[in-house]
Formats: C-alpha cells, sequence, structure tokens
C-alpha cells in the first residue's frame, strides 16, 4: 500500500455523503504502470492484495489489471528472491558466449550490444538499482549528432548551454510554430524508428488538428535486438533530447508530452528525469513532460503499443486508421517521434543539419559501438569504422534493421547505407542495427534465436503473429535440428511467413519471418 | 446507462447505499433514507435561483409553477442539508449539473416509491423534468423502471378499475357502446370497479363475496398479511387461477392451474417503454394446466357463451380493433419490428417513441402538464434511542422478489443466505464480528440473521432483502404504513435495533418469527 | 442521412452510408467473408483476421469488420493472396484450438479455404483441463481461439462487469479472471453473456456440458422459440432452446433493439421454476 500512495498520494477518507468518482476516477487509469512498478520495485513482485488495492485506488477491474500485469515481463505475479539478475541472451551476447548462471533470468537484447555479453542486476526492497553505466560512444571528426556525448556533464543543464544548448529552441520560437515546420519538412528528414515517415509531414498534420490537446510522445523504448544509439544519447546528451521535444511541441502545439523509456535503460531514465526538471526549472519549457517506463515488452516499440501502454493498458497495437496525428494517445492528436529524430530537430534550426544517421555496430567487429556515417556510405566502409571482423576470420553475414530487418552476404555488403541503397536489394535500415557474424557463427543458433524472440515478444492479440511466430519458431527447430529432406517445412514457413506479412495487425507480425526468410535464402544452414 | 456514460453521458447517483451504480457515478450523493423530496425541491430551488428554468416551455405547456415556486423557495440548501445529510455544495452541484445539461433523464425504481408518500416522491421528480423541459424529448425523460414484464401491459389492456383496452373510460357511453356493440350486445356496468384495496374493504364489509384471482398471490403479498388471508379465506367462493399452488390457491375452492404466460402460451406483454412485443409457447404446460384464454373460454362456455376456441392472434385482432392506440399492431409488424411502442394507429404507424412530445405540439395536444407542490415527509418509523439504526430493504441482482421463481435455480452469486449489511464501523460500535449471527429487532418484531460487513454502507444505515422469507422473514420488521394514493408500503425505511444474541438463546439462524403466522408482536 | 461512400468490391460498385465498415459493404453485395471475432453488437477488435481482404495502394491486406469505407477504395475479396491469408488464418488456429463445435458457417469456411491444420505435423496447442467452478457455466479454454468477444460482453460493451480479461502474452495469451481465480471469487455475475457470444463452444452452459457429456445433446431434437423475460420491465427477448419438453439454453437476438441480445443472469438462467412444476404433456 505505501508504494501504491507513494505513486498516488494518501487515500482520501472514505466519505459517506458524497464522492466524486466515475469517470474523474477512471481517468487516473494511466498511473497503473507507475504503481505497478512502486509495487514491483518494493517487493519484487505484484501480489493479490497489492493489486486490489491499486484497483480500487485506481477504478481499474482487477481483472483487467492482471492482464496488464501478466502482459509485461517486468512484472512477476509470484515472489522472486532478493536479487535479480537479468542475462541477455540475445542475438549479439549469444555470439559472445554468454552463460546463464543458475537462479539468473534470460532476458532478450538489454541495448547493450557495444558490451556484449550484458547483465543487468537489481535488489529489491529498495528502488531499482541497475548496475549500469554509460558507456562512450566513438566519436569520429564531423561527428554530428554525438558531438556532445562525453564532451558535456548529462547533468547539468549549464554545462548543455555552454555547448550551445538551447539555441534552437529560441530560434524556433523567432521563426514561429509553421516555420519551424515547414523548416523541418525542407531538411528532407526521416524519421529514425524505421519507418522512415518524413518528419515535417508528421508535424504538419498534428498542427492542423482541431482536437485538443495534442500530445508528443519521445519513443525511446528502443528494443530492437542489436540496436543502442537511443540509449547513448540519452544518457550523454538528455538535454538535447528535451530541447528536441521542446520544439516538437511549439511547432504542433502540443500540450502534454512523455518520453517512454524501455525499462532497461535506468540510467537514461534517470538523465531524462533530471533534464527535465532542470529544463522547466529555468523555464525552457512551456508544456507538461514527463518520463514513462516501459516494463519489458519489445512490441511497445510500435507507437501504438506505445500509447496503450502509457495509458495503462496491455501493449496491444491498434489497427490503422485511425492514425495517431488523428487519434493517438488517450484517442488525441499525437506526435510520436524516435529520440534520434528528435535531436536531429537542434540542427536543423541551427542550420547545421546533414543527412548522416546513427548506426549501432555490434557482433564480430574489433569495435562495436554506435557510428555516424553520411547517408550512402556503403555497409563496407561502416564496418571498418568498427574495425571489420577479428583477425583471421572472415565475413559470413550481416543483420541489417535488427531482428525484423535482413541478412546480407559478403557479396552484398558494398551495398549504399540509404533508403532506397538498401531496399534495392530487399533490406531496410530499419533502427539502425548492423550485426556482423564472422565464419565462426552458429547461424542456426542465430535463427532459432530470432525465431525466439519473435515468439517471446508477440503480443498474442491476432491469429496470424500469436500462432504464426509459434509455428515458425516449432518448424525451424524442426528442419534445422535433422537431416532429412526440409522442403515440405521451407514451404510452411514461407506460407505462414506470407500471412504475417500480409495479414498481422502491426509491423512486429509483419517483419517476424523477414530475417528467418532471408537467412534461410541466403546463408548456408540447411542440408541438401 | 452506462453506455451512455461510455459516450459521454454524466450519471448522478442518488441511494443511500453507495452501490455498484454509484460507483460508476461522476457524483454520488448519499442521501437519508426517505428525504428525497427534501432533495428535490432543494435541486428546483437553485434552478429557479439561477434562472436555468424553461421559462418558455413552463409558460406553454404546464400549470401550477406558481405555487410550486413558491413551496421550494423554502428549501434552502441549508434546510435540504439538515434533512438529507448531504453537504450543500454537492446539491447545489448536482441541481446545476442538471439544470444546464441539454439533455438529461430521471431514472427510479423502488427506492422512490415504497414509501409512505411514494407518489409525492414521484412528483417532486417530475417537478424537475417540467422545470427544465427535460420530458417528451430524446435523452430525457421520466423513467420509472418497472420491475415485472407486463407491469405496463396490464393496465394497457383495461385490468384496471375504470379503463376498458387502451385507457379507454369505461364510464364514457360512447366507449361503452362501442364495446357493448363489438360484443354482441353485451350487457356490462357502465360504471368503474374496484381496485385491489378497495375490494378487500369490500371484503370487509360483506359487500364481495367471491373472488376469482389469475396470477397474484395477495395472501403473500399484501402488506397487512393477517388480515388479507383472513378475508380471503371468508369468501363464500373464491376461484384462482396460477401457475403455481400458491398461498392463495391454498385458501381456493377451485384452483385452475395455468401456463406460464412467458413460456407456456402466445400473446404479448407491454414493456417500460410501452414497446408491446409477442410471447410464444417454447414448452408445454405440465399436465393439468392449460392455457388461459383456454380457461377463459372454457369458463364462458359453462356459464352459456359461446366464445369458441380463439386464438392468441385472434384475441389480439379483437383488441386491435377495439383499442385505437393498438390498432396497428398486428402480429406480423410486431415480429418485424420486434416490438411497437403506443400509440400506434395503423398499420403504416412506426410507433411512438416520446409519448410526452406532445407537450412540445404548437398548439400543445391534450391537457397541459401539472406541477405539483409537495412538502417532504421523513419516513413514519422514527430513528430513536431504543431503535437507533435505519433499516432500508431491496432486492439482488439474482433473485427476485420474495424467491418463489429465483430460488428454483443455483446461483453462484448467493453465498450464504440472507444478511444484515451493515458498514463496518457499526460492526465495531456494537462489537459484533463479521459474519455472526445477531437479533435485529424493530418495533414490531425481531429476526436472527448474521452480519455482513460492506464498505458500501454509512454507519446508522442497514440493508436486507425480502428474497428468502422462509429463512429469514425481514418483513417482519418492516413497517406497513402505506401511501393513500398508490397503496405502496414503506419498505425503504424501518426504524431497528441490532444486539448480539447470548450464547445460549440463538435460534441457530432461523428466524423467530414467520410471516402469515402471527409473528408481528 | 448519412452521406453514401462509393467503393468497389471485386468490380461491383456499391454505395454505403459513411461510417460502414468493409464488410457492411461485403454483406450487402452477398459477399460470404469469414469472421470470427466479429459480431454485430461488439465493437470491432479485428483480431482474427479472418477477415482481411485486399484494398488497393495498401501494402497489407486491411480487415473488413473494423475498416471503414473511403471514397474510391477499390476491393479485392478473392485474390491469391486473400485466400492464402485466410486459410492460414484457419490453419493456425485449428492447429492450436480444438474447434469441433465451431458452427456449420466455420466448417464451411475451413472447407472453402481448403485449411488443412495437421499440415504443420507435432505442433503445440492450447488445451488445458476445463473449468467446471460453478453450477451454472463451464470454460473449456482448449476451445479459446481469443477472439476477445467474451471480454468484451464481460467489459464495455454490454455487462461492464469487467471479470475477465486477457492475460498473458504471445501464444500462452488467455482469458483469465484476476489471478487465475475461479468465477465465484472473481466479479463475475453470470449474466452469462460471455456465452452468448462465444463461437467456439468454450464457454457452455453447465447443463449443456453434462448433457454433452452424457450424450443426450441431440440438436435434431431441438427447436427454439422467441419470448420475453418475465423479469422485469426492460422486456429482452429470449431464445428458448428446447430438446424434448426442456429448455436446454437461452440467448437472445443480437438484433433486437432492446439489448442487443444480452441478459442478466435471471433471464439467462432463471428459468428452472416453470420446469420444476411436475410432468408434461
Amino acid at each position: 500500500m505505501a508504494a501504491v500512495d507513494s505513486i498516488l498520494g494518501a487515500p482520501e477518507p472514505d466519505d459517506h455523503r458524497v464522492v466524486h468518482g466515475g469517470r474523474a476516477a477512471r481517468n487516473q487509469r494511466h498511473q497503473l504502470l507507475p504503481v505497478l512498478h512502486a509495487i514491483q520495485d518494493r517487493r519484487g513482485w505484484v501480489s493479490r492484495g497489492a493489486l486490489e488495492y491499486a484497483c480500487r485506488r485506481l477504478s481499474i477491474p482487477p481483472a483487467e489489471a492482471y492482464g496488464v500485469v501478466s502482459f509485461y515481463a517486468r512484472f512477476a505475479s509470484e515472489p522472486h528472491g532478493e536479487v535479480a539478475v537479468h542475462v541477455c541472451d540475445d542475438i549479439v551476447c549469444g555470439l559472445a558466449g554468454v552463460t546463464v548462471p543458475d537462479g539468473a533470468r534470460r532476458v532478450p537484447c538489454l541495448g547493450l550490444c557495444d558490451h556484449a555479453p550484458a547483465t543487468l542486476t537489481e535488489r529489491f526492497g529498495m528502488v531499482y538499482e541497475a548496475v549500469q553505466t554509460s558507456h562512450a560512444a566513438a566519436r569520429y571528426p564531423g561527428s554530428r549528432l554525438l558531438r556532445r556525448i562525453d564532451v558535456v556533464d548529462p547533468d547539468s543543464i549549464d554545462s548543455y548551454r555552454e555547448h550551445g544548448g538551447f539555441a534552437a529552441l529560441k530560434n524556433a520560437r523567432e521563426m514561429g510554430p509553421a516555420a519551424v515546420i515547414r523548416a523541418v519538412t525542407e531538411s528532407g528528414l526521416l524519421g529514425r524508428g524505421g519507418a522512415a515517415f518524413p518528419t515535417g509531414r508528421k508535424w504538419q498534420s498534428v498542427a492542423d488538428q482541431p482536437v485538443r490537446p495534442h500530445y508528443i510522445v519521445c519513443n525511446a523504448d528502443e528494443s530492437e535486438p542489436g540496436t543502442f544509439k537511443d540509449r547513448v544519447l540519452l544518457e550523454g546528451d538528455p538535454f538535447a533530447v528535451v530541447e528536441g521535444m521542446a520544439i516538437a511541441a511549439y511547432a504542433t502545439g502540443s500540450e502534454k508530452g512523455f518520453v517512454y523509456v524501455r525499462d532497461e535503460y535506468p540510467l537514461a531514465r534517470a538523465r531524462m528525469a533530471r533534464a527535465i526538471a532542470q529544463a522547466r526549472d529555468k523555464g525552457f519549457l512551456d508544456f507538461d513532460v514527463e518520463v514513462r517506463r516501459g516494463a519489458g515488452a519489445y512490441i511497445c516499440g510500435e507507437e501504438t503499443a506505445l500509447f496503450n501502454s502509457i495509458e495503462g493498458k496491455r501493449g496491444e497495437p491498434r489497427n490503422k486508421p485511425p492514425f495517431p496525428v488523428q487519434a493517438g494517445l488517450f484517442g488525441k492528436p499525437t506526435l510520436p517521434n524516435n529520440v534520434e529524430t528528435l535531436v536531429n530537430v537542434l540542427d536543423i534550426l541551427n542550420g547545421e543539419f546533414a543527412d548522416s544517421r546513427l548506426f549501432c555496430v555490434s557482433g564480430q567487429v574489433l569495435r562495436p559501438g554506435v557510428y555516424e556515417v553520411a547517408m550512402g556510405t556503403p555497409l563496407r566502409a561502416l564496418i571498418e569504422l568498427a574495425g571489420g571482423v577479428p583477425p583471421g576470420r572472415m565475413l559470413q553475414a550481416v543483420l541489417l534493421g535488427g531482428a525484423a530487418g535482413s541478412f546480407l552476404t559478403p557479396a552484398q555488403i558494398d551495398v549504399p547505407l540509404s533508403f532506397d541503397g538498401v531496399r534495392a536489394i530487399g533490406a531496410t535500415l530499419g533502427s539502425g542495427a548492423v550485426m556482423v557474424f564472422d565464419d565462426t557463427a552458429d547461424m542456426r543458433q542465430v535463427l532459432l534465436r530470432i525465431a525466439r524472440f519473435f515468439r517471446d515478444e508477440s503480443c498474442g492479440q491476432c491469429v496470424p503473429c500469436r500462432v504464426g511466430t509459434r509455428r515458425q519458431e516449432e518448424i525451424l527447430d524442426r528442419m534445422l535440428g535433422t537431416n532429412g529432406d526440409s522442403r515440405a517445412d521451407v514451404m510452411l514457413l514461407s506460407d505462414i511467413a506470407q500471412a504475417m506479412r500480409d495479414a498481422s495487425i502491426c509491423g512486429l507480425g509483419q517483419t517476424a519471418a523477414n530475417a528467418i526468410a532471408s537467412g534461410l535464402t541466403q546463408l548456408r544452414v540447411l542440408n541438401g | 446507462m452506462l453506455r451512455g456514460v461510455r459516450h459521454g453521458a454524466r450519471l448522478i447517483a442518488v441511494d443511500p447505499r453507495r452501490t455498484s451504480s454509484a460507483e460508476w457515478a461522476d457524483i454520488w450523493l448519499g442521501l437519508d433514507v426517505g428525504s428525497d423530496i427534501a432533495l428535490a425541491n432543494a435541486i428546483a430551488r437553485v434552478i429557479i435561483h439561477d434562472g436555468l428554468p424553461d421559462t418558455k416551455f413552463i409558460e406553454r405547456s404546464t400549470t401550477g409553477y406558481k405555487e410550486f415556486a413558491k413551496k421550494v423557495e423554502k428549501y434552502t440548501l441549508e434546510r435540504a442539508e439538515k434533512e438529507t445529510g448531504i453537504p450543500r455544495n454537492a446539491i447545489r452541484e448536482v441541481a446545476l449539473a442538471y439544470g444546464q445539461a441539454r439533455t438529461g433523464m430521471i431514472c427510479w425504481t423502488l427506492g422512490i416509491t415504497e414509501h409512505h408518500n411514494a407518489t409525492d416522491n414521484v412528483l417532486a421528480l417530475i417537478n424537475l423534468g417540467l422545470l427544465t423541459g427535460k420530458v417528451g424529448r430524446y435523452g430525457c425523460g421520466l423513467n420509472p423502471l418497472r420491475g415485472q414484464n407486463n407491469v405496463q401491459g396490464g393496465g394497457d389492456m383495461g385490468a384496471i378499475p375504470a379503463k376498458l383496452p387502451g385507457f379507454q373510460a369505461i364510464e364514457d357511453p360512447a366507449i361503452h357502446e362501442k364495446f357493448a356493440s363489438a360484443w354482441g350486445g353485451a350487457d356490462f356496468p357502465l360504471k368503474k370497479g374496484w381496485h385491489l384495496s378497495e375490494m378487500f374493504e369490500g371484503m370487509e364489509r360483506g359487500e364481495l363475496r367471491s373472488a376469482y384471482i389469475v396470477g397474484e398471490n395477495p395472501a403473500r403479498s399484501e402488506a397487512d398479511q393477517g388480515r388479507a388471508v383472513r378475508l380471503l379465506s371468508g369468501l363464500d367462493h373464491l376461484v384462482v387461477q396460477d401457475i403455481f399452488l400458491t398461498h392463495t390457491a391454498e385458501l381456493a375452492h377451485v384452483v385452475l392451474p395455468a401456463g406460464a404466460g412467458w413460456t407456456e402460451s402466445e400473446g404479448t406483454v407491454t414493456n417500460s417503454e410501452r414497446r408491446v412485443q409477442r410471447v410464444r409457447r417454447a414448452l408445454d404446460p405440465p399436465l393439468g394446466a392449460r392455457d388461459d384464454i383456454e380457461i377463459i373460454c372454457e369458463l364462458a362456455a359453462r356459464l352459456g357463451v359461446d366464445f369458441g376456441r380463439p386464438t392468441a392472434e385472434e384475441v389480439w385482432d379483437e383488441c386491435r380493433s377495439l383499442s385505437p392506440m393498438h390498432a396497428g399492431m398486428k402480429y406480423s409488424r410486431l415480429d418485424e419490428l420486434g416490438g411497437i411502442q403506443w400509440p400506434c394507429p395503423d398499420e403504416s404507424h412506426p410507433g411512438t417513441q416520446f409519448l410526452h412530445a406532445r407537450l412540445w405540439k404548437d398548439p400543445v395536444e391534450g391537457p397541459l402538464a401539472p406541477f405539483s407542490a409537495v412538502d417532504n415527509e421523513p419516513p413514519v418509523d422514527r430513528l430513536t434511542d431504543e431503535f437507533p439504526i435505519r433499516l432500508t430493504t431491496g432486492r439482488r441482482l439474482d433473485s427476485f422478489n420474495t424467491g418463489v421463481q429465483t430460488n428454483e435455480y443455483t446461483s453462484p452469486l448467493r453465498k450464504g443466505a440472507e444478511a444484515l449489511v451493515i458498514s463496518p464501523e457499526d460492526g465495531a460500535n456494537l462489537g459484533i464480528a463479521d459474519g455472526e449471527c445477531v437479533r435485529v429487532s424493530s418495533r414490531r418484531g425481531s429476526v436472527d440473521v448474521n452480519v455482513s460487513f460492506d464498505r458500501s454502507m454509512r454507519p446508522g444505515l442497514a440493508f436486507m432483502t425480502l428474497h428468502f422469507p422462509d429463512q429469514v422473514a425481514t418483513n417482519v420488521l418492516t413497517i406497513d404504513a402505506t401511501d393513500p394514493k398508490s397503496g405502496t408500503a414503506e419498505f425503504k425505511a424501518s426504524a431497528i435495533r441490532i444486539d448480539r444474541i447470548p450464547a445460549s438463546s440463538s435460534l441457530g439462524g432461523e428466524s423467530q418469527a414467520r410471516p402469515g403466522e402471527g409473528a408481528r408482536l | 442521412m448519412a452521406e453514401l461512400v462509393s467503393i468497389t468490391i471485386d468490380g461491383h460498385g456499391v454505395d454505403m452510408a459513411q461510417g460502414s465498415t468493409i464488410l457492411e459493404a461485403c454483406r450487402f453485395l452477398d459477399i460470404d467473408t469469414p469472421t470470427l471475432c466479429q459480431l454485430d453488437n461488439l465493437t470491432p477488435v479485428n483480431v482474427c483476421r479472418a477477415c482481411v481482404v485486399e484494398l488497393e495502394g495498401s501494402r497489407v491486406l486491411v480487415p473488413a469488420c473494423s475498416r471503414q469505407v473511403e471514397p474510391g477504395m477499390q476491393i479485392q475479396t478473392d485474390t491469391p493472396r486473400v485466400r492464402h491469408s485466410r486459410r492460414l488464418v484457419l490453419e493456425l488456429l485449428a492447429s492450436s484450438v480444438d474447434m469441433t463445435l465451431t458452427s456449420g458457417q466455420v466448417q464451411g469456411w475451413m472447407q472453402r479455404y481448403q485449411a488443412a491444420p495437421t499440415r504443420f505435423g507435432k505442433v503445440a496447442t492450447v488445451a488445458k483441463p476445463v473449468k467446471v467452478d460453478n453450477e451454472l457455466y463451464v470454460r473449456d479454454y482448449s476451445r479459446c481461439i481469443l477472439c476477445y468477444k467474451c471480454v468484451e460482453a464481460c467489459g464495455a460493451d454490454a455487462q461492464n462487469t469487467f471479470a475477465i480479461g486477457v492475460a498473458g502474452r504471445g501464444f500462452d495469451a488467455h482469458i483469465s479472471t484476476e489471478f487465475e481465480v475461479g468465477l465465484p471469487d472473481s466479479a463475475c455475475v453470470y449474466c452469462g453473456n460471455c456465452i452468448g457470444v462465444c463461437p467456439t463452444g468454450a464457454l457452455m452452459f453447465k447443463s449443456e456440458y453434462d448433457m454433452r457429456a452424457a450424450g443426450t445433446w441431440d440438436e435434431s431434437r431441438q427447436a427454439v422459440t422467441e419470448t420475453v423475460c418475465p423479469y422485469c420491465g426492460v422486456g429482452c427477448m429470449l431464445e428458448l432452446r428446447v430438446q424434448d419438453n426442456s429448455i436446454v439454453r437461452v440467448t437472445s437476438p443480437l438484433d433486437h433493439s432492446v439489448t442487443s441480445g444480452h441478459l442478466c443472469v435471471k433471464g439467462r438462467f432463471g428459468f428452472e421454476f416453470v420446469q420444476k412444476r411436475g410432468p408434461r404433456g
């Protein structure tokens, strides 16, 4: 109860004559995840008693709240020990030879691929205490988006201002909202979250909506395996993200903003919260913004699932249309933008924008890390920046775009890293994940891990994805484990892939077969 | 209603208990039992003082506004707070919400009508609807939610003393002539008959010596049970037609076993919104039981009149030929439209959604709607140091009235049996534990019953149902003070005392007294 | 009058009122469209994806049940892509769920799309023990296709009780009360509206379940009669399914204006008193 009250305040005593409840009470629903985090952090699990108290305070039916608890990997409905060790056994950490000690939990990608194998430790009975430190990104001459990383003090607004901070916001306010949107549109900036939608057009659509309020949501639920660029920005340059949000809110007339940071990024969350507080104190924010914490669900990176999560619901994606700009968070016009996208906006308004983007190079390279390269740079050059495969090894494959991306062979690595360049060979840049595999990698295990990832992370809402990801894993497991004729199974996988791609509700299901399909055709994993 | 709430409607619940409906409400007012008129009048006063009445509607379509306004002027917020227990700000907030809303409806059930001043309670609510013009148009209205599927239909069909089918006055010579000629020159009284209370008075005076009772159980349902049983037992001849061998049927000289209206015979019923709907025969009745129409026609034959063997539809078509408001409702249309709301004067008429739309016509059709100046009269059974707790009675979702029908299925909601529901605070004050068997006494009698603590109750308030009279005779406690206009007893407000039971005298949860067996002390 | 929107389906032009769905347009044109999670009295959740159609200009197929018509839409309902997804949806479901008690209509779609659920080989199913925890109804989630209908009927679309929800995620997602407690410990009020909307027999009257177990359930000897519930003044229509002069299931027509097919516990289960009056002629 103390945990719940720490978020909601002490309860009012029962009034036997007048109660203002109803809609006002039910509108507190969005506090559910913060309340569940408070319970989980203090007790190590969410008991029935604790959940029922939370439900009473928030006017949420317990069955619905249980559906939420059981949806997110973060929340346990049974007691656990005092200390929890989360060990990543995802693609990159798997390559690094991870071992999972007894009692530790296997978890999907922690976004620490530049330091594989990665673990995250927490202690209950106090606040979430993660053993994690910021890792300097590799910096290179001409780096634009990363230029303040390890240069500014991420906990000091003064330090940020000394390095040109809030100049873009000042410029924006002098230009007026319409001119800001025009500048963003003319820059040609495309969203960096994976879908590559023109940012200016999205801003314009929200600004045009007559319905109020408008929301802005910074999508910092970076969960695509092999992706960690947003973590580096959030941890190393949080004020830039805040400033980008302030500009977006100003341009689109948004009254309220949320930064939704994945659960596994405690340092990023803390730094963002501090940055917001300092920016507010110094009078830079004329809109309300708060940090929301994810709870261990890859799907919440999908924008509509993320809205549901902020609203205190299961992270189930919504069917589109309606699109977020029309009816997003709380059914209101909403601007969802990725972290890197927002940071780019500063340079646009400062006249320093160049069409470069961040890539997360991980796996079997000498210097895994975040690299900023100009659009169109050949993949080979990027891999060389990261030191290439270890000496004496041969490149076997590259997984471009994360688990939802596709495999490239050594013959394809001269492809230019641009949206059109990779599309020409049937690939996608996605979130900028570049996973490198040398000739020692067991690609069967990699494919199986990807299949398991999607089976674990499917929300379970639509049939093609819920059952399809399960069948995909089963059939892949079967065919990679035998030496028999696998032609029938290849056909089955192809059938399932097509249905998932065509008929799933959201991007997760639609792309859940991509990497596996490309792996089966591009890599030598099948017998015969 | 909740669908409306989901679509943005505000819900205000007024109930002494914080029921599950109240949980959904944007505002809940937990008023003292039986203080409804004080609340309604105070709301009216706020509406008037804030200039929110629909003056045009009041002028055109109503009468008696001046007298009403004068009456409610005395119901200041201070007075209402004292009489209802609700803080004045909350009363004002609700008044403004209703007064300012473009549309709004008032719905009520027995919490308004099971009082010694039931009719005044209803009139006080009607006043609010008239004051703000929230009647006879979409999203508005005054809605008593009926407790049975054909309360309305009984009246429609002339089962009331002064009316023939279609609410046509029996004393109107033209109407009388119309029916008489349709019925082959039948000779029947031109004078209105008696209602139920008058019939019992007639029995008492010895003027009413025979009775034919169809589908009614007055030996159990009348307020003063002992008197009802005595008078029915004293009749020269009593015929009871029912689907059960009821307590009344047990007193009868002749029992005519009937089929269940909703599943063993054909016909129509009318719901709360005046919608006439078809009921159909799904089951054959038990051996020996017959359809009501068949019984009546057989009876007529024994009395020397040949009614033939009409089907339910033929009977209905005759009704349609005589009752203009039903004229357009042939069976095939009822099927096609899923029921039709009267009046429906011809076969091209879609039925009438808003009965009081007439008040908005120019000029107004029919009589103007009268305001009624009414005063708050607290419950008859006063709270005293000896009987300090207010007992109110009601129903539970899975049960129906005295349980004759619903106790036949196994409801998982029926945990344990009857309970006295009180606040945990009262439990603590009285030193009793949740689930403990206690003795509940009113000025009329005592029962033993287990208590159940419930946070929806405030201190000083207790709740019981009437569903299990064989286990706990709740009506031993209730008062038979009745509303002179409607004949309804004040089941909703009794004064009680709760005592712990000394270990030696426990009756094991059985009630100390049973209704109809001289229980009243 | 709502404005009309012109669209083309399989080459046939049709004008639909604004706000209509593609599914309604298909039905208007008598194009049989498979649906599992759609019901006229519930908000579309578009999760089963059996109704997907091809929309010109759309990268993926779109669900007919929830997608509203827009001017100029060009829709195809019987292309190889559409047939493929419909077939796979039916196959994937039937490979994981016992669908033997679904309607003849569903069986017909299985045939039409040549669904062969066994072709996946030995794979996981959602089989789990039947839940019998009360006298009124039985929950057999081995038959559950997770269409969300029961959740909607229990929740905002009808009963507003919210006793059940979807718990877990992915293939393990399932319908559950809070912390998986039995119905008697949950918020359930036994309106049975979940049974009324269940398309697979996962939710069933206990009486029907017992009769099926005893081998006495015989639809060829059953008739359905519509009448009006006796219990209050709302006027809910009842569909009484009767076998051998005995009521074996109570439902309500979805298209009836009074309560759109939903009932309360008394209307759904409170009929016993009629039947306990003795032998029938």
